[in-house]
């Protein structure tokens, strides 16, 4: 009996690893194919017209990459904190304030060298984005308020004053929108591949992955750090201060949604808008755990949802599939990812099942 | 009752596979109406599967069961109840807000389905205990009730039922020896009234002094069924283990190393008026005061859920301290973090190694280096260093014998014997000087008790204190030179080895004075 409960629990236990999040997206493309079919079009024909118009092209895939900057970075800090044992959903939130400090910084600072200002917006919107991460911490950590409330509660107030802030104090004097001024073009992100959209904030991605690896697995915080997420009991019992992880795990994970609101000020919109983003932050949880919280993973899935999102509009004019479908897709990845938890007990069953029968 | 009547229960060929693994393999186990048969086995021998087949939770891949002559596919708990078997789980299945009326009949539509009639149930339940000297009151709330209270009330949970085969799945563990003797008494007589008894227990003593026949399972099979008259506790030890393995004992200890260890009348831990409440503001630990000196070990006995843990827990830091203090090598570490009680040579071996010990989806290494990552040379400037990591998970994996694949296989994946291994590696190894080990061969074979055992009598010789808590008499006197006494919290008793009697400890252990 010890025996089974044990295997059980282990597999449950483990990691959620590459096979199992490539089945999952597999299968959400399976369900979904069905559904085109029953729409009256050849799914291959969707999905081609899909990827063609996100993979396909020049644009197309600098269009993708841009997409991928924001999911990915905050991605990277959900996983991140999902690693401490956190579960902040608050991204959406950190990085409206992190957008909206960069803004800032880049109006005020307008005139400076790109050299000083960008620096300035970037750690600006980190800090900004840390420390709305950070009273959730306090929440936690005073009064063992659950951080899955606290940060999406926090997300409606942030979001709600920015709001506030570019309807005020921030809006741009000579404009009747609710936004700052244009940034001058030292606090603009370079353009990477000209005649595109695309900017070095996928730059910024590539090292904070990188830097992520590092730590997650050569460092000993970061060692310590996955302790404190697997077993906070064990992580006490060996002398590890858990208050202090958890506190850096919602710190990096606010730091790292900020940047992505700086990227997409000073490398997308120009200017601090009043929406920023539509939803990067909600988003980014499922692309945190579709690449299973490892920052190579994360960048993997970030870039697949992007370029359903790219592709998504082309897919409805191309051949007729309602965009929303493409939606439906993130929704499945997200169930089958959660339903793979249940495969060993359904196999179990049907085990019970057939020996009964026989 | 006479001799040709079918047995009442008659488990034939019982075969239960997990994947590979064979659980149970052709296990044939009769008990006879009247009978009390011990089932005996070590750990993953196979008791528990059987006793799941028994109770309908497990369906075997072969075999058939009898009950009273008749084939029954047992299929649910349901149905093992309707045949009239029942079980005392070792964790009771209790409700403790409500009265032992209202818990014996939970669950049963013949006390009405809507409107219980509680009364006409009271009455009833008082004829039954009556009958079998079963000392409760239906109206008592179970949270008023002691352990050996409410473990009567799970007998008599099962006999209101209709039980006729009842389980008991090592009912004397958290019972103090004067309350095991009660309890004897009570299965005697339920024993003359007719009813199969299936007593599972690792205690060799009681199995001889209760039960008439006796099984042993090992591996999954049945490797003996005998009359328990004409066998002896050697003999049955040696058949659950396959080979005689003698427990160490502090005796040997001395001649082992050559010499008694160096005893220096140097506290290594100091607790002075420690009082510790718990969230909802009880008493836990209550103004214990105890000191363990340099090469000695000392033991603390009690009946679980005494204060023992908390006490354990307070010393090491995981639980807050009310008042009083923590001196650990002279240096006040009441309020210390736990990280720096591991400086000062603290080593805990924690009750529950599976929450408080051990990450199990880690691997062995990682585990292994937990309290020292941050120490070189296992780390410098805060990079790991992997080669010196693996380098003491191969020497500790030696040194304590740890069976696996290699320092990279996950701990959860490892038997319970060598998780326990890895946790000693772990304190032990890194010289400690204090270990704090709580019911350190729980769940263990004798063969890996011996070695725990062992190495802390090892850390004994080579100068540690050692504050070993255990509610398994038997360790707390084949190791301890001292031994405490907790009850509700407090110590109430405290003798030296030469001093110890089981007499004393038990009534102690019960709260009387002695």
């Amino acid at each position: 009996m010890t025996v089974t409960d044990q295997t059980a629990a282990t597999r449950l236990r483990l990691p959620p690893g590459l096979v199992g999040s490539l089945a999952a997206v597999a299968a959400a493309f399976l369900v979904g194919a069905v559904l085109i079919a029953a729409v009256g079009v050849n799914p291959l024909t969707a999905y081609g017209a899909l990827f063609e118009a996100a993979l396909g092209s020049r644009n197309g895939l600098a269009e993708t990459l841009v997409r991928t900057v924001p999911l990915a970075l905050c991605g990277l800090g959900i996983a991140l904190a999902f690693r401490a044992g956190v579960f902040n959903v608050g991204a959406e939130g950190q990085l409206f304030l992190g957008g909206t400090a960069a803004g800032a910084v880049g109006v005020l600072g307008a005139g400076w060298p790109a050299l000083v200002l960008l620096p300035a917006m970037a750690l600006a919107a980190a800090l900004a984005g840390a420390l709305w991460s950070g009273l959730a911490a306090w929440l936690k950590l005073r009064f063992r308020a659950d951080e899955l409330i606290t940060t999406i509660m926090l997300n409606y107030v942030a979001i709600h004053l920015v709001s506030f802030l570019l309807h005020g104090p921030l809006k741009d004097p000579n404009g009747a929108l609710a936004q700052t001024a244009r940034l001058t073009s030292d606090g603009r992100l370079p353009v990477l591949l000209a005649g595109t959209r695309l900017h070095a904030g996928i730059l910024i991605v590539l090292v904070a992955a990188v830097l992520a690896h590092l730590f997650l697995w050569r460092r000993t915080n970061g060692f310590r750090l996955r302790v404190v997420g697997l077993n906070p009991r064990a992580a006490e019992n060996a002398g590890i201060d858990v208050r202090r992880t958890i506190l850096f795990g919602f710190l990096i994970c606010g730091a790292l949604a900020g940047l992505a609101g700086f990227s997409e000020v000073a490398g997308v919109q120009r200017r601090m808008i009043e929406n920023l983003s539509p939803g990067f932050g909600y988003t980014a949880i499922i692309v945190a755990l579709l690449g299973a919280t490892n920052p190579f993973g994360v960048i993997a899935s970030a870039f697949l949802f992007a370029a359903l999102q790219i592709g998504a509009s082309t897919m409805e004019s191309a051949a007729g599939v309602p965009s929303t479908l493409t939606t439906v897709i993130q929704g499945l990845v997200v169930l089958f990812l959660i339903g793979r938890a249940a495969l060993p007990l359904w196999r179990d069953w049907v085990a019970d099942r057939f020996r009964r029968r026989a | 009752m006479t001799k040709t009547n079918p047995l009442l229960l008659d488990m034939r060929g019982i075969t239960v596979a997990f994947g590979s693994f064979v659980a149970n393999d052709g296990v044939d186990l009769a008990v006879d109406a009247g009978e009390i048969h011990a089932l005996l086995g070590e750990n993953g021998a196979g008791k528990s599967t059987l006793m799941r087949v028994l109770a309908g939770l497990l369906v075997p891949a072969a075999g058939e069961i009898r009950i009273a002559g008749e084939i029954e596919p047992l299929g649910s708990a349901h149905e093992a109840m309707r045949l009239g078997i029942g079980m005392v789980h070792q964790h009771f299945m209790l409700v403790p807000t409500l009265t032992v009326a209202e818990n014996v009949c939970l669950g049963l539509s013949s006390t009405g389905r809507f409107i219980p009639d509680l009364k006409t149930a009271a009455a009833n339940i008082r004829d039954l205990a009556t009958t079998y000297g079963l000392d409760i009151d239906p109206n008592a709330r179970i949270a008023d009730l002691s352990i050996a209270g409410q473990q009567r009330v799970e007998i008599l949970k099962a006999l209101y039922r209709g039980a006729r085969i009842l389980v008991l799945d090592e009912p004397t563990a958290v019972l103090t020896p004067q309350e095991a003797e009660g309890l004897f008494r009570i299965l005697r007589a339920l024993a003359a009234e007719g009813t199969a008894m299936i007593f599972i227990s690792h205690k060799l003593n009681e199995v001889m002094a209760l039960t008439e026949k006796v099984t042993v399972l090992r591996q999954g099979k049945v490797v003996a069924t005998a009359r328990t008259a004409e066998t002896d506790t050697r003999g049955l030890a040696r058949m659950m283990v396959g080979a005689e393995i003698a427990l160490p004992k502090l005796e040997d200890a001395g001649t082992d190393a050559g010499v008694e260890p160096a005893r220096r009348a140097e506290a290594i831990l100091a607790v002075s008026d420690l009082t510790c409440r718990d969230i909802s503001g009880i008493t836990r630990v209550d103004r214990v005061t105890l000191t363990v000196e340099a090469g000695e070990i000392v033991g603390v006995a009690g009946v679980d859920g005494n204060g023992q843990q908390e006490l354990a827990e307070a010393i090491v830091g995981l639980r807050k301290v009310g008042s009083g203090r923590v001196v650990l090598a002279g240096v006040d570490v009441t309020t210390a973090p736990i990280a720096r009680r591991i400086a000062l040579g603290l080593a805990h071996i924690p009750e529950d190694r599976h929450r408080t010990a051990l990450v199990e989806p880690m691997s062995i290494r990682d585990n292994i280096v937990l309290e020292r990552i941050g120490d070189a040379p296992f780390s410098r400037g805060g990079w790991i260093r992997r080669d010196a990591v693996a380098g003491l998970a191969e020497k500790v994996m030696a040194a304590f014998d740890v069976r696996a694949s290699g320092s990279g296989q996950s701990v959860g994946t490892l038997s319970g014997g060598n998780q326990q291994k890895v946790v000693l590696g772990r304190a032990l190894s890194r010289d400690p000087r204090l270990v704090v080990a709580v019911q350190p061969a729980r769940g263990l074979d004798v063969g890996a008790t011996a070695f725990v055992h062992r190495q802390l009598l090892a850390r004994r010789a080579a100068g540690a204190g050692v504050l070993l808590v255990s509610t398994e008499l038997d360790e707390i006197l084949a190791l301890s030179d001292r031994v405490v006494v907790m009850f509700k919290g407090a110590v109430v008793g405290e003798m030296t080895r030469a001093a110890i009697s089981v007499e004393r400890l038990g009534l102690m252990m019960a709260g009387r004075a002695a």
